[in-house]
Parts: structure tokens; sequence; C-alpha cells
């Protein structure tokens, strides 16, 4: 076979299992959970992917992201929104160009990715020239399961190219894969074809991000890391709803790959509901109270 | 019996969400009767059991509130009847616990079933006797009609252990709210037996759950927790009330003697009044 990429090991599966349950067992109390929150909602794709997003839908996203909640609670703004392309534009204006807020844009015929390259480069170069910063590509993960490897190979470094300046996220929809030794390759091809980050689903799909997939992942990277030296970033997207769970997220990211990966730059979580319930959480520590949840915005 | 055969001990456990669960801090108590007799082991609720008890009452209290009122009232009449089915067992747990007579502990249980069924018609009726068409001098309709609270934290008093808690708790779902009740203090096991009862009523999970415990490490969070919408305090704790000076929850107190509940003072329409609010229409005539 004619690959482009390196040979990858097999997963373990009830390895990776185990330990990833582990994760999940910390006790995260008073302030390193708040530490830990604020840290989650600084590394949140506030996101929203509908076919009934609106220009205005987008600005409150927007607003929500920049200011999450009142500032008597000290929290930092999410790092990015995730939207289609036809919502850039609109995310742009609201943000600015120096808010620090990142306009990311799905793209490549999301979330099926059955499209032709032509018309996932225009899409992408369209969706950066409307002012997106980040690109959430998504692999043709028919041609990645009919052995085609090279395909998805070549896609993603074509996409690679025409983003540009823009940082590239590869979407390997981890659901459809079926399994962590599938995952632990799609993750190597996606790297070593130019991927910035490396993210596990659409949410479009069941399973989306679950903790033992995102530590294939991360083991990946990690690899890669003492391969090449390179840094790649980690995206965990859909079925993060609960601070709890984001919080196992943290101190998985932690143990596997270090502090150096604790910052919106290599870690990132793409979520909608869970930005709330993490509010919640930290207003419940400032108050002293459980809260209730008519008394957040939507999101 | 073979003597040899050991004990089935039973360790009694909360009831949340429509499940039978220890407590989250894996603490437990253990209940003694009136005259201190150890009797059995029970879950000892903490502020995280209240508060997934609240998160599991929430989404309760919308799809209670949703079904009709025929239908609540169908269920209210089948818990009675799954009381009926088990009121000896019912009545040997409260005889067991405060050291009475049988015949004493079957009276209260007798009570405890009468009450459920006399609830059970209240809830298609409350809102004919509590709603209004109200007098207006311009040409609207103008309506005002009972709607449930939400989540409602109850306390139930010490004595009589079984009474009190069906009635408060029944008050309240008559129209919809769902009900986090912490059991008596000194009593509890027939509450988390009720539990096991309303288990089998066709309720569904988290409409009615019971906590039990020490009721003064609950009362600051349930006094400031925002998403307890009214209090219904039958314990008579009175710091209850001044926690809830800073969310304006809706506080009610029962304020009963045992005599007074056994003789029947919980079945009364005017307990519905504590755990509803009234919304008021205006529509115009002639369209």
């Amino acid at each position: 076979m004619n690959h482009a990429f390196s040979a990858v090991p097999t997963v373990d599966q009830v390895t990776i299992e185990e330990r990833a349950a582990s994760f999940t067992k910390r006790s995260i109390k008073t302030s390193a959970k708040l530490a830990g929150l604020k840290t989650v909602v600084s590394m949140m794709d506030l996101t929203t992917l509908e076919g009934k997003d609106t220009p205005g839908r987008i600005a409150y996203l927007c607003r929500k992201a920049l200011q999450p909640i009142e500032r008597q609670y000290e929290t930092p703004s999410c790092a990015a929104v995730c939207v289609y392309p036809n919502m850039v534009r609109y995310a742009r204006r609201f943000l600015g160009e120096d808010s620090g807020v990142h306009v990311a844009s799905v793209a490549t015929g999301f979330p099926s990715g059955q499209y032709p390259l032509r018309t996932k480069l225009e899409e992408t170069r369209r969706a950066v020239g409307d002012g997106a910063d980040e690109i959430d590509m998504v692999i043709d993960r028919g041609a990645f399961l009919a052995g085609d490897y090279r395909k998805v190979f070549d896609e993603i470094a074509a996409i690679r190219e025409a983003c540009g300046a823009a940082h590239l996220k590869v979407i390997l929809e981890t659901g459809e894969l079926v399994t962590y030794d599938n995952v632990r390759l799609a993750s190597q091809i996606a790297m070593e074809a130019g991927g910035d980050f490396i993210k596990t689903s659409t949410g479009k799909v069941q399973p989306a991000a679950t903790i033992p997939v995102t530590l294939v992942m991360l083991e990946a990277i990690r690899d890669y890391f003492f391969a090449k030296g390179v840094r790649i970033g980690m995206k965990p997207a859909g079925g993060i709803r609960t601070a709890k769970q984001s919080l196992a997220y943290l101190v998985m990211v932690k143990e596997t790959l270090g502090d150096d990966w604790l910052t919106p730059d290599l870690f990132r979580i793409g979520a909608s509901t869970l930005l709330n319930d993490v509010l919640m959480q930290i207003v419940k520590i400032a108050d002293g109270h459980y809260q209730n949840a008519d008394y957040f915005s939507l999101s | 019996m073979n003597a040899s055969r050991l004990d089935v001990r039973k360790t009694y456990k909360l009831y949340i969400g429509g499940n039978f669960v220890r407590s989250e801090s894996g603490r437990s108590l253990a209940a003694k009767s009136a005259d201190g007799k150890f009797l059995d082991n029970f879950g000892h609720a903490s502020r995280k059991d209240l508060r997934d008890a609240v998160a599991a009452a929430r989404p309760a209290a919308e799809g209670w509130a949703k079904k009709s009122a025929y239908l609540r009232g169908q269920i209210l009449y089948r818990a009675a009847e799954m009381l009926n089915d088990r009121s000896w067992s019912m009545t040997e747990e409260i005889a067991r616990c405060t050291d009475t007579d049988a015949a004493v502990a079957r009276e209260e249980v007798d009570l405890a079933i009468d009450t459920l069924v006399y609830y059970a018609g209240w809830t298609d009726k409350y809102t004919q006797v509590f709603g209004a068409v109200n007098p207006v001098a311009t040409s609207h309709f103008n309506f005002t009609t009972p709607e449930p609270t939400g989540v409602v934290a109850m306390l139930a008093p010490d004595e009589p252990s079984l009474v009190p808690l069906v009635a408060m708790a029944a008050a309240a779902v008559v129209s919809g709210n769902s009900v986090v009740v912490i059991a008596s203090e000194k009593f509890p096991l027939p509450a988390l037996t009720f539990g096991e009862i309303l288990a089998t009523s066709d309720l569904p999970g988290g409409v009615i759950s019971i906590l039990a415990g020490k009721r003064a490490e609950l009362l600051s969070h349930i006094a400031g927790h925002m998403d307890i919408n009214a209090i219904v305090n039958g314990a008579g704790s009175p710091e209850l009330q001044g926690g809830t000076a800073i969310n304006l929850k809706r506080y009610a107190e029962r304020r009963f003697s045992a005599e007074e509940w056994l003789g029947g003072a919980g079945s009364d329409p005017y307990c519905i009044l504590d755990t509803i609010e009234f919304k008021t229409a205006w529509h115009p005539i002639g369209l």
C-alpha cells in the first residue's frame, strides 16, 4: 500500500477503557474545581450548527461567548464560536477583529463529507475569506472505511493549503469509525496531512465524544509529539454536557499530555449545552447555593 | 424453620427520582424504636442527595403537570390501592417503630389510604373551587386559574410517621407539583417503605422523592436552593423561613399536632392552596 503516513500501533481496548474510566473518579473540589471550570469556559468552542440558525442567533451566541456571565464571577470568554459557513460573516461582524474570541467554521460538506473535493475547497476558501480563522473540516469516512487512506490524506492536505493562515481542525467522526484502531489510524493521517487539531465528532452522529476515544486520540498526539516534536491540538465535541464530565477531560489531558496542552491553543471542547452547566457550578461555588436553570441565558 | 437460618436484614434506601439509592455520601443511620430498640439501618441523606432529588424533580414536575387532571387522579388512586394491598406490612412497620399496638397503627394506615383517595378526587376539582371568573368593567372575560408552583420541598413532622408525609405530598402533587420530602427524623422507616409503594403506583419517577436523615443538615440547602420553588414546613424548623428571604420562594407551614394529623386535619382542600399560584387571563368578548 502506498501510504504517505507512518504505521500506527494497535490499541488495547481493555486498557484504554479502564484508564478512561479512572479519569471520572477523581475528586476535584472547591478552589481547584473553580479554576478547572473557568479553564473549561476558556477552552470552549460555543457551537450552533442548525439549519434554523439566523444572524440574530449568531449575534446572541457571540455575545454569550464574549461574556458568558456577569462580570462579578470573573469568568473568561470562550475560545471561539463555531458556526456554519454562511454564518461566518455575521460572527465576524459581531465579534470584531480583536475580541480574542475566534470564529470557527465547519466546512468540507459538514457533516457527511460526501461532496466533491472541488466544492470542499471552494467552501473552505469562502469561509476563510468571510473571516473564519479556524476551519473544522470533516474527513471522508466513506473513503476511510473503504481503505482509501490516500484519498483521505490528500483531501486533508488540500484543505490545509486552502485554509491559508487559518487553523485547521480535522473531524474524524469517531462514531462512524467503529474501532479504536481506526480512530488511531485516522488521527495519524490527519496529523501528518497537516491538521493543527484533531477533533472527535460533528455532534450529528451518536456516539459523539467519549472519554476512551479521546484518550486514543490524545495518545496519538503524544506519540506524534515524541516522533516529530510538533504539538497537535485536541478537540472533543458533542455529548459533553455536564461540568463534571468536562473536568474529567481536563484531568485526562493533563495526565496524558501534561500542562503544555492545558491551553485554548491546544485543547478545545466543542459544546452548546455544557456552558450553562459549567456556569451554574461556578455560581454555586461563588454564592454558596444551588442554582436554577431559569437564571441563565439560553445557549 | 431451620434454627441456623440467618436473618435477612434490610437496609432502607432513599427514594430519589424513582430509584432506590443509598446516600451519595455513603453514610447510614440506625433507626430505633420509640423504646430505643435497634430496628434497621437506613441511608443518611446528604446535601447532594437533596440536589439529586431536585434535579430529578424538575423535569418530573414538567411532565406531571402536563398530564390530565383525570390521569393524575387515577394514579393517586392507584397509590392508595398499592398502600391498601400492603396495609398489613405498613401496619407492622409503624407498630414496631413507634412501639404501639397494631390496632392503633392500623388506624393510621387506613387514614393514609383514605387521604390518598381523598386527594385523588381533588385533581379535577380544585381548579373549579379555587379558580374564578372575575367581574371586570371592560368587555372581557377575566379568568383566574390555579397552576402548580413547580418543585416543592417538604419537611414531615416527627410524629405521626406516615400520615403527615402522605397528606402533605398528596396535596402538592394533586395540582402537578413535584415534591422532595424529608421524612420524620425520629421514625423514618414508614416513609421509606411508602417510597416502595409509590414505586409500584404508576407515579412517574421524581414526582415524589423521599429523603431521610438529619433535618438540620439540609435546612440551609433547602432554603437557599434556587431550583426549589416552594417549601412546606411541617416540622416546625424555624430557621427555614429566614433562609428563604434572599430568594423569596413560597413558604408555608403546617402546624398540626399529632392528634390533629390523626384526626384527618391533613385532608383539607386549602392545603392544596399552599403550592399553587394563580394566573389571570383577559379574553375579549365577542371574538
